[in-house]
């Protein structure tokens, strides 16, 4: 008995030998792990639903060639649903449970700025996918992100406003996160374009009516132009009583309402709105001679086929950050933290859906003003102004 | 004979057994994360059953007083340089004097206007703290100190020697949340095997017998519900130092049915349930989402199931059903189904 225990015992060990020879090559090729937490469901779900959907079609895609530094890419994704604090579980998670390389989210800035002191702790490199300005500023040396700032956007339609000799204007904003953060910007750098805000209009973001507000703008002498500020079907409710009480004043919106969406919700009262917007919009207007015209036809056709839905804005953040990550991790050569993360600042003239990045140690976002088109609607169509 | 558990168990000590030995079972500093958290809000938890299960009023803004904590001593101590402990005092005298100001009138009144006036309390809170970006930041949300008591700070990323041992801060904070529990759990109980707590249960089965016998109903219902105010709101204090950022959404509607579905999924008028009510609301998000898309169709399903098959809530239906199976002894027949 004794002499078969041995002979097991040591067939046992050689089969656990050659394991150990197998796995050798096999770890060479240990999958990066990419953690994602986005919100896919709930009031933010517009944003956290394409972007999803576009990180999982592109993971596929990069596998499918071969991955990354000869590794493939493991997507582990959760969705917060819009709640700040479940971004914060997640993210936490992510961090030390999955022990992610790389966290590319969330979608909104409350998800995002939730998640911001983990990542920070932990030395992680996020990128998210969030608007406001407050993400990469001040610089945090782990997060990064792709949205231009809200405070480009009002300087995009600023410069634009100056540009048609306007010297006053009547804002109105949305009482959301959006809304806010971007009135706010917009106060903060008017006065750069000598442009005097003259009046200050707010409303809900369920509100149905915003005659009162958009009548007292009316009545404010002074006022050349009016520029809203917000989000969702608010902005839309804005146009359509705009049109409605006739005002003959140039009207902005801010990139808030750049889908085709809101050209469904406005009607024939969006004639003549101008907002700043991503080049995802209008894909073919752009001039050939454009670095962007081919990324963003390719990820517009290559969405829409995938999926059989329109292409969002918001789908464009995330590949955006994944391709950043992509590119950071192959320039490192590496998936460790601290290398991706220098990779990532260093990167340079990165074109990509939403514009061209330039990292820099004292911007983490990359990205001028120039990469938002100034668009017009025409007979109920995107038009590039500018 | 030997599976036969005492007839009334010892509820405290067991708990504390299970707070003190968790830390052993848990992964990773993420498990100990989301157990520190399910501590605090069982805590508050405890404090909403006192109103509802014994009191049996129901607030629908709960999540506001909650807010309310946290928000003061993330103002008072972000914004005016207090310390954390009396930031959080004076954050829950603020709740307690709204709550008194509120329930005065309306518990006066029978019936369940107190849900009514607390819901629209609710509303208008979380309106405010939305609006009132100048001060708690708005929508965007609100980071918060670390906690600090006697000069000495508590962060969950930071070290702490503690008797010659070398202590992460999110053990300690782990720590100081069970505590939090076990001293909720504790006042609880008192509270019930009080004259108040059978005042409050003659409320409950009848409101006008128990002002025949001479119970002045309206004082009792107000002290309570101000008391479980007071436990949202230092709950919500402490809450917000240890998660370190605080959104509107602590405050909002959705969170104050949230607390609420914990009390009547865990069992109204059992303040173990309740806890298990917490625990198993927080942890279902995290072990579902393996479910993906499903996972809002299993979070209802399983709530709709609890509520069908358990109507009494989770731990009375499961220790009643203990107590069907076991044999009755012979000796003290009656004991069984007291």
């Amino acid at each position: 008995m004794v002499t078969k225990n041995r002979s097991v015992y040591r067939a046992v060990l050689l089969i656990l030998v050659l394991i150990c020879s197998m796995v050798v090559p096999v770890m060479a090729a240990e999958p990066i792990r990419i953690g994602a937490f986005v919100s896919a469901t709930g009031p933010a779900s517009f944003l956290g639903d394409p972007e999803l959907k576009t990180l999982e079609m592109y993971v596929e895609k990069i596998n499918a060639q071969g991955g990354v530094i000869g590794r493939p890419l493991r997507l582990i994704h959760y969705d917060d649903g819009g709640n700040a604090n479940e971004a914060r579980n997640f993210a936490n998670r992510l961090l030390r449970s999955d022990r992610v390389d790389l966290i590319i989210g969330g979608s909104t800035t409350g998800t995002t700025m939730a998640a911001v002191p983990l990542v920070e702790r932990a030395g992680r490199p996020m990128i998210s996918m969030a608007g406001a300005l407050v993400i990469t500023e001040p610089v945090r040396p782990w997060v990064f992100k792709t949205p231009q700032s809200d405070r480009m956007a009002a300087e995009r339609v600023l410069a634009d406003m100056q540009s048609r000799g306007i010297t006053g204007i009547g804002l109105i904003s949305g009482t959301d996160g959006f809304g806010r953060s971007g009135r706010e910007q917009t106060l903060a750098v008017a006065a750069d374009f000598g442009i005097q805000v003259l009046a200050d209009q707010t409303y809900g973001p369920q509100d149905t009516d915003m005659t009162a507000q958009l009548t007292r703008i009316r009545n404010t002498p002074g006022v050349e132009a009016v520029f809203n500020f917000g989000f969702g079907q608010g902005p839309a409710i804005v146009t359509r009583n705009y049109a409605h009480l006739g005002i003959e004043l140039p009207f902005y919106q801010s990139h808030g309402v750049a889908s085709d969406r809101f050209l469904d919700l406005a009607g024939s009262a969006a004639e003549g709105v101008r907002l700043p917007a991503s080049a995802l919009l209008v894909p073919d207007a752009l001039p050939d001679d454009d670095p962007q015209k081919q990324v963003v036809q390719d990820y517009k056709a290559a969405y829409e086929a995938r999926w059989n839905m329109p292409v969002s804005t918001f789908g464009g953040y995330a590949y955006d950050a994944l391709m950043l990550a992509v590119a950071a991790i192959e320039a490192a050569g590496t998936s460790e933290p601290k290398a991706v993360r220098d990779a990532l600042e260093q990167i340079q003239g990165h074109v990509g859906v939403t514009g061209t990045f330039n990292m820099s140690p004292d911007d983490h976002n990359g990205l001028a003003p120039e990469s938002f088109r100034l668009l017009e609607v025409r007979d109920g169509q995107w038009v590039l102004v500018d | 004979m030997a599976l036969r558990l005492p007839e009334r168990v010892p509820g405290l000590p067991v708990l504390a057994l299970v707070l003190l030995l968790l830390p052993l079972f848990l992964g990773n500093e993420f498990h100990l994360d989301i157990a520190t958290q399910i501590a605090l809000i069982a805590a508050t938890v405890v404090g909403l059953n006192l109103l509802v299960g014994y009191g049996g009023q129901v607030s629908l803004g709960h999540a506001a007083f909650f807010g309310m904590g946290a928000y003061a001593s993330a103002i008072l101590t972000g914004t005016y340089g207090w310390t954390s402990i009396p930031a959080l005092v004076c954050g829950a005298l603020l709740v307690a004097l709204l709550a008194w100001t509120l329930g005065r009138p309306i518990l006066r009144l029978k019936g369940h206007y107190l849900s009514m006036a607390t819901l629209g309390m609710g509303i208008i809170i979380a309106i405010v703290i939305n609006n009132e970006g100048w001060l708690t930041g708005g929508p965007d949300g609100l980071a918060v100190e670390p906690l600090t008591v006697m000069g000495a700070e508590l962060s969950i990323f930071d070290h702490y020697s503690l008797l010659g041992l070398e202590v992460s801060g999110a053990l300690l904070w782990y720590g100081l949340a069970a505590l939090l529990l076990l001293l909720a759990v504790w006042i609880a109980q008192n509270l019930v095997d009080s004259p108040i707590g059978r005042a409050l249960r003659a409320v409950h089965g009848s409101e006008v017998a128990a002002r025949v016998v001479g119970v002045d109903t309206s004082h009792y219902k107000l002290l309570i519900f101000v008391i479980s105010a007071v436990y949202a709101s230092v709950m919500g204090s402490f809450y917000a130092h240890y998660t370190g950022f605080i959104t509107p959404q602590v405050a909002s509607f959705e969170h104050s049915i949230e607390l609420i579905t914990m009390v009547v999924l865990g069992g109204m008028a059992s303040t173990y349930g309740v806890i298990l009510g917490a625990v198993l609301l927080m942890l279902l998000p995290q072990l579902l989402t393996d479910f993906q898309d499903y996972e809002m169709m299993m979070f209802g399903l399983i709530l709709m199931l609890t509520m069908i098959f358990m109507p009494k809530g989770l731990l009375p239906t499961l220790s009643e059903a203990v107590r069907r199976l076991r044999p009755r002894p012979a000796s003290a027949p009656a004991s069984g189904q007291e």
